[in-house]
């Protein structure tokens, strides 16, 4: 009995008998070169659009800026390896469950890349982002992108991220406009995206 | 449980029903202007720092290249994936594909899974598949509850629920949600927000517990073995992440060759479908990441037809689709009717031409869709990966009438056009019917009813045997005020 399997290729090879392979990977066609502060100012400008939080600052203010991003009495978990010490915050080490990440209200992570012709920040769960849940489960997100991991346009981000990684892109906070097509903030994802850009 | 389009009426005789239902109407002419006009700003966007061409040709190409070598690719996913840890099961058709899906759900004894929107679980009726077998299926997706709570069936690819407004929402949440898990808040009202926020109470419970998540996936990169989920809610990501078990549902035309190619795709896709720059949520895996997500994966790849698509040769062109609902968004015939009068969960433009290439011809419902369109080539215009579906349309028109050569009873085509040929067959009957379609070109221009896409006008019925059936259930452009030949005669052949 022949497997599904060769059946299908097999029906493959018969459709395209007609056909040439093309080996030649296509060229994305790419923006043309600007200066890197105007992509970090287009950076920031995108991610508002979404109705985001965007705040800009100095590595010597970041500590104080990502306490001020942290609600009074919040609970707050980080991943390992997190670029900034967050006062009071529990350190995942893997063993919290989906019950107890939904008791916490805000998550704190670095990010891999931020795109600026997008607003769109990319988490690859290394070190400073941890698992993916974290970032998923509670309500508030506060991620800290730094200006020189931003790019100017998803081919670039492509080039850079390894898609042996899981990746999130993130493009603003959870949204829906399943309801007559009007954008809503907030479903299952995180309802508030806090982006603290660094440098 | 949700309806199935099994057994629907031809294309013709659903569009007259639904053209006769004013809400449907203007539920879905609101939301299709809406996110037409997000979408244009956004491609006037592009045009300006890029060319909006030269993207589409972009993206046209990669998916061609998957295709055209789409063994290799298949190999090469197949081997990267089992690298990585997933399980890669092949299936011909819808019931080998169920099947593989409850024989994972019963190997964890799992009494319920949790769904990502995906076509292709539609396609292959898998939610009545498992429930056949005693597992509930959980839709996640905003429009996917709606319809689902609604009893309802899809009506559009991207906003399954376009024919709901927020006030029949409200009253299927209140009536629906506390049947089967969490009710909906005291004092819902009919807010967007509002809305949403019963939707993520009532899931929430379902996604915290799940032990086995279903998904589609929007694309497969064969060089890297990576699966890729577009969403907006988080819905995906809490099925992709929550859950100890995965199982995904891919159709072999899914494949992309390299990991850097699947950019043209992820800037066309969230531009053309919600008019956004970018989706919120993109995830992408490789099979299992110790420590992080679901530790046992499974990847479906499903035939169904598609192989069928792939061997006609104007038609492999479809394969190419992304799903992101752009040619229906600017269709004339698709505002009008709404999406359950193609009696398929791919409506529209490209279900007029998918589904035909997917099933073959030969079925009267099947056989009615290539009809379903005035072909005014607005669909190609938009579609982001150039698939000219007007040429498609005439291509599958010209293969349903060869399979009904034989028949005794004409059908609709060749009675369409026995009345074009009754009323063109002779000089004075001609300018009559001429002179009758003027005057309405003249009263209706006044009023104004209707635009079709480019400004034209739209006429209501032309007269004429069989015409009337072929215009019962669409719109045509108004003829001008002033036909040709009244011209002609006026003007001495345009010397006076
Ligand atoms: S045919 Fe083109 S426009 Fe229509 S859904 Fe597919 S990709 Fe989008």
């Amino acid at each position: 009995m022949t497997t599904a399997r060769d059946e299908i290729l097999g029906r493959v090879r018969r459709a395209l008998a007609d056909v040439e392979p093309d080996r030649e990977p296509v060229a994305s066609p790419r923006l043309a070169e600007r200066p890197h502060a105007e992509v970090v100012d287009l950076f920031a400008e995108r991610v508002e659009d979404y109705r985001a939080i965007v705040e800009r600052c100095t590595p010597a203010q970041l500590a104080r800026k990502v306490g001020a991003a942290v609600p009074k009495g919040a609970t707050v978990v980080v991943p390992a390896g997190l670029s900034v010490a967050v006062k009071g915050a529990t350190v995942d080490d893997g063993t919290l469950t989906s019950a107890d990440l939904d008791a916490i209200d805000v998550v704190v992570t670095d990010a891999r890349v931020g795109i600026a012709e997008t607003g769109t920040i990319v988490l690859d769960h290394t070190a400073g982002m941890g698992r993916r849940a974290i970032t998923l489960v509670p309500d508030r997100h506060v991620c800290i992108v730094r200006t020189d991991q931003v790019v100017a346009d998803v081919p670039d981000a492509v080039e850079l991220l390894d898609p042996a990684r899981p990746l999130t892109w993130i493009s603003g906070p959870s949204a829906t406009s399943d309801i007559e097509l009007d954008r809503v903030e907030g479903v299952h994802g995180p309802r508030t995206l806090h982006v603290i850009i660094v440098g | 449980m949700s309806g199935t389009f099994v057994g629907m009426p031809a294309f013709p005789t659903a569009a007259k029903a639904a053209l006769g239902d004013t809400q449907l109407r203007h539920n879905l002419s609101h939301a299709t202007g809406v996110i037409r006009a997000k979408r244009s700003k956004l491609v006037a966007e592009v045009e300006e720092n890029l060319g909006w061409e030269d993207l589409r040709l972009a993206g046209a190409a990669v998916k061609d290249r998957a295709l055209r070598d789409l063994e290799t690719n298949l190999v090469l996913l197949e081997e990267r994936l089992s690298a990585a840890g997933a399980t890669v099961h092949w299936a011909r058709d819808a019931a080998e594909a169920n099947a593989i899906v409850v024989a994972v759900a019963k190997q964890h004894a799992a009494e319920e899974v949790v769904k990502v929107k995906s076509m292709v679980t539609q396609e292959i009726g898998l939610n009545e598949a498992l429930e056949a077998e005693g597992i509930s299926a959980w839709e996640t997706d905003l429009a996917e509850i709606i319809v689902q709570l609604g009893h309802d069936l899809p009506s559009h690819i991207l906003v399954p629920a376009i024919h709901r407004n927020r006030a029949e929402i409200r009253e299927i949440f209140i009536r629906e949600m506390g049947l089967v898990g969490k009710p909906a808040p005291e004092g819902l009202t009919d807010e967007p927000a509002a809305l949403a926020g019963a939707a993520r109470e009532h899931l929430r419970e379902k996604f915290l517990r799940a032990k086995v998540a279903v998904s589609g996936a929007n694309f497969a990169v064969a060089e890297t073995g990576t699966l890729v989920v577009v969403e907006s809610e988080g819905n995906g990501r809490m099925c992709l992440t929550l859950p100890d078990v995965l199982v995904s549902v891919v159709g072999i035309e899914k494949v992309v060759p390299s990991w850097t190619e699947l950019d043209p795709l992820l800037r066309l896709l969230p531009r053309s479908s919600t008019g956004e720059r970018m989706n919120p949520y993109t995830s992408t895996w490789t099979g299992v990441t110790p420590g992080d997500g679901p530790q046992e994966v499974h990847v479906v790849l499903l035939d169904n037809g598609r192989t069928n698509a792939l061997a006609d040769e104007v038609g492999r062109q479809a394969l190419r689709c992304i799903r992101c609902s752009a040619c229906l968004n600017v269709c004339p015939v698709y505002e009008r009717t709404g999406g359950h009068a193609y009696g398929s969960v791919y409506p529209g433009p490209i279900g007029a031409i998918l589904n035909p290439l997917l099933k073959g011809t030969g079925d009267a419902q099947t056989d009615s869709l290539p009809y379903a369109s005035s072909l005014c080539g607005a669909c190609f215009e938009a579609c982001p990966v150039r698939i000219d579906i007007p040429e498609v349309l005439v291509h599958l028109r010209s293969k349903v009438v060869d399979g009904h050569r034989d028949d005794t009873v004409s059908k609709l085509e060749a009675v369409a056009f026995k009345g074009a040929a009754y009323v063109l067959s002779d000089a004075k009957r001609l300018s009559l019917a001429e002179r009758g379609s003027g005057l309405a070109g003249r009263v209706l221009s006044r009023f104004g009813r209707t635009t079709l896409p480019g400004g034209r006008r739209a006429a209501g019925r032309i007269p004429g045997p069989g015409a009337a059936k072929w215009t019962s259930a669409r719109d045509l452009p108004a003829p001008p005020a002033e036909s040709f030949r009244a011209w002609w005669k006026r003007t001495d052949g345009g010397t006076k």
